[in-house]
């Protein structure tokens, strides 16, 4: 599975854990927007970092905030490159 | 009232007191005399009780209570500098001790007699000693709390005559506050008393006080989830299961019922510096609401969601420079346990301290935990905050199961478990993440240990 996948994956799941209706996830679907919430949110960054190994919300500057669904799967990419160096 | 007196005024015919490694005759406790060269190093002093095991610690408590001033108890397991730090705020000026004690932490100038030594001991005229316990808090330096023997005794009906062939135990030690209730509750009877041992395995231990006959035993919530897993759980049949010191939930009563169907089962609502509150035995979760206000001899109230007691068997005082006021000026004293009431029941929600703020929502650990010990695969859980930078922490969960699942079940039933949790909790309560663990460490004094790791 790619980390694009993996991310998907994780966001529909909770969506649907949670009782959340979400339109199709795809990169230009922009989070906020969404009813994907902040506890939403918590629960997928553990998650993410369970499955990955990294938590790259633990340190990010403000620039980096994902916007997009295609934004958080391009920080998470950045996190496991990093760690990967 | 003074422990001694009691026991010599009582019938003590066939009666011991008995450990991992013998038995000795309640009657050998009253062995002391006024002429001991120990009287006068113990008599109206402040006194650190040190042993190593709990044999020498109960014979030195019946020695020592009339005889000192004030008995300082050392709980097991205590490290070195909080051994110091409660001889100093204990203003400490005799040491009880044993070979199995460690030298380190014990005061250096301070003279030292040995248990025998004390036990030897006795006095013409008994003076009322303040018992001192150490609370069993989990972090940092233990509180020294300053109790009455009357006020310790004040849950016990000293005036009822035991039930023939009473045999006590407790998974607890006697020098912790669970632990020495039923001390006291078998020397005040007086009636026959197992002792505990730190270092014997659990199974060993249930062999043993199923030989001797126990018919009365206390342990904490999780005490009695571990001994319902041993198979050492066969070899005993107690008349009388008490429970306390932990949230007694309804599915340990309930398993505790099917496995004792003819004991009485009693959970206990008791702390170090609370004392003993009350005692439920109807076998259901909670305290009924009719417990709030004023009883015989306390009265318990809610303030903020927070379970407050005033009664003479509360501590009366913490000791030591600096030491906080154990209760407010009405003579109450918080007990930091938090309720809600449902219906006619107040159900305990855990710790004030202990919650977990999910984004400015509380979580307390223990109401999740009470949900997921529902689930028929789950043993004990524990339930953690675990960071989150989102927000600041979110609900994790530890769960020891009943038997061991595949290793291919793993990811399925741990989403079963969660959802499990989702009928029954608030969305932000519902634990995240749940992990696997062989087993949850307990504190020495049986409680579940909540701090890391």
């Amino acid at each position: 599975m790619t980390l694009r996948h993996t991310i998907v994956d994780a966001i529909e799941t909770i969506a649907r854990e949670q009782d959340k209706p979400m339109p199709p996830v795809t990169d230009d679907l922009v989070m906020v927007d969404t009813e994907f919430d902040s506890l939403c949110f918590a629960l997928l960054v553990a998650r993410m970092e369970d499955m990955t190994g990294v938590d790259p919300f633990s340190d990010m500057e403000v620039a980096d905030l994902p916007v997009t669904v295609g934004d958080l799967v391009a920080l998470y990419d950045r996190a496991v490159q990093k760690r990967a160096a | 009232m003074i422990l001694r007196e009691r026991l010599a005024a009582a019938d003590l015919g066939g009666l011991t007191l008995s450990d991992h490694r013998g038995r000795m005759p309640l009657a050998d406790l009253l062995r002391g005399t006024a002429t001991a060269p120990a009287a006068a190093a113990l008599a109206g002093r402040s006194v650190l009780l040190a042993t190593g095991g709990q044999m020498a610690a109960a014979r030195a408590m019946v020695a020592l209570d009339g005889l000192a001033g004030r008995m300082v108890l050392v709980p097991p397991g205590l490290a070195p500098e909080h051994v110091a730090a409660i001889a100093a705020d204990g203003g400490v000026e005799s040491v009880v001790t044993d070979e199995g004690f460690p030298e380190a932490g014990l005061p250096a100038c301070v003279p030292r007699v040995p248990v025998e030594a004390a036990c030897a001991a006795a006095v013409e005229r008994s003076v009322p000693t303040e018992w001192v316990l150490a609370t069993s808090g989990t972090t940092g330096r233990p509180k020294l709390v300053a109790h009455t023997l009357e006020g310790l005794a004040g849950g016990i009906n000293t005036a009822a005559i035991p039930e023939p062939g009473t045999v006590w135990s407790t998974f607890y030690d006697i020098r912790r506050y669970g632990g020495l209730q039923v001390f006291l509750r078998a020397m005040l009877a007086p009636a026959a008393l197992v002792l505990s041992d730190a270092d014997e395995p659990l199974r060993d231990f249930l062999a043993r006080i199923g030989a001797a006959g126990v018919t009365h035993l206390l342990g904490t919530p999780s005490h009695w989830r571990l001994a319902l897993m041993s198979a050492g759980v066969s070899e005993i049949a107690p008349r009388y299961v008490r429970l306390s010191g932990e949230i007694a939930d309804q599915t340990i009563l309930d398993l505790l019922r099917t496995a004792f169907p003819e004991a009485r089962i009693a959970h206990a609502y008791a702390s170090t510096e609370g004392g003993v509150g009350f005692t439920v035995e109807d076998g259901r979760e909670g305290f009924p609401a009719a417990l709030v206000g004023t009883r015989a001899g306390i009265e318990i109230t809610i303030r903020d969601d927070g379970l407050y007691v005033r009664s003479n068997r509360t501590g009366r005082r913490y000791l030591g420079d600096g030491a906080p006021a154990l209760m407010d000026a009405d003579g109450f004293v918080d007990t930091g346990d938090l309720v809600e009431r449902r219906g006619a029941r107040y159900h305990f929600l855990g710790r004030r301290s202990g919650v977990i703020n999910v984004g400015g929502a509380k979580v307390q650990p223990e109401e999740v935990e009470a949900v997921l010990n529902v689930h028929p695969r789950v043993s004990m859980s524990r339930v953690r905050a675990r960071p989150n930078p989102l927000l600041g922490a979110i609900v994790e969960a530890e769960v020891v199961l009943r038997a061991p699942g595949a290793p291919e079940e793993a990811a399925s039933l741990k989403s079963a478990i969660i959802a499990h949790c989702r009928p029954h909790l608030a969305r932000h309560k519902v634990p995240a993440s749940v992990r696997f663990v062989p087993d949850l460490p307990l504190t020495a004094g049986g409680k579940l240990l909540r701090r890391a790791p």
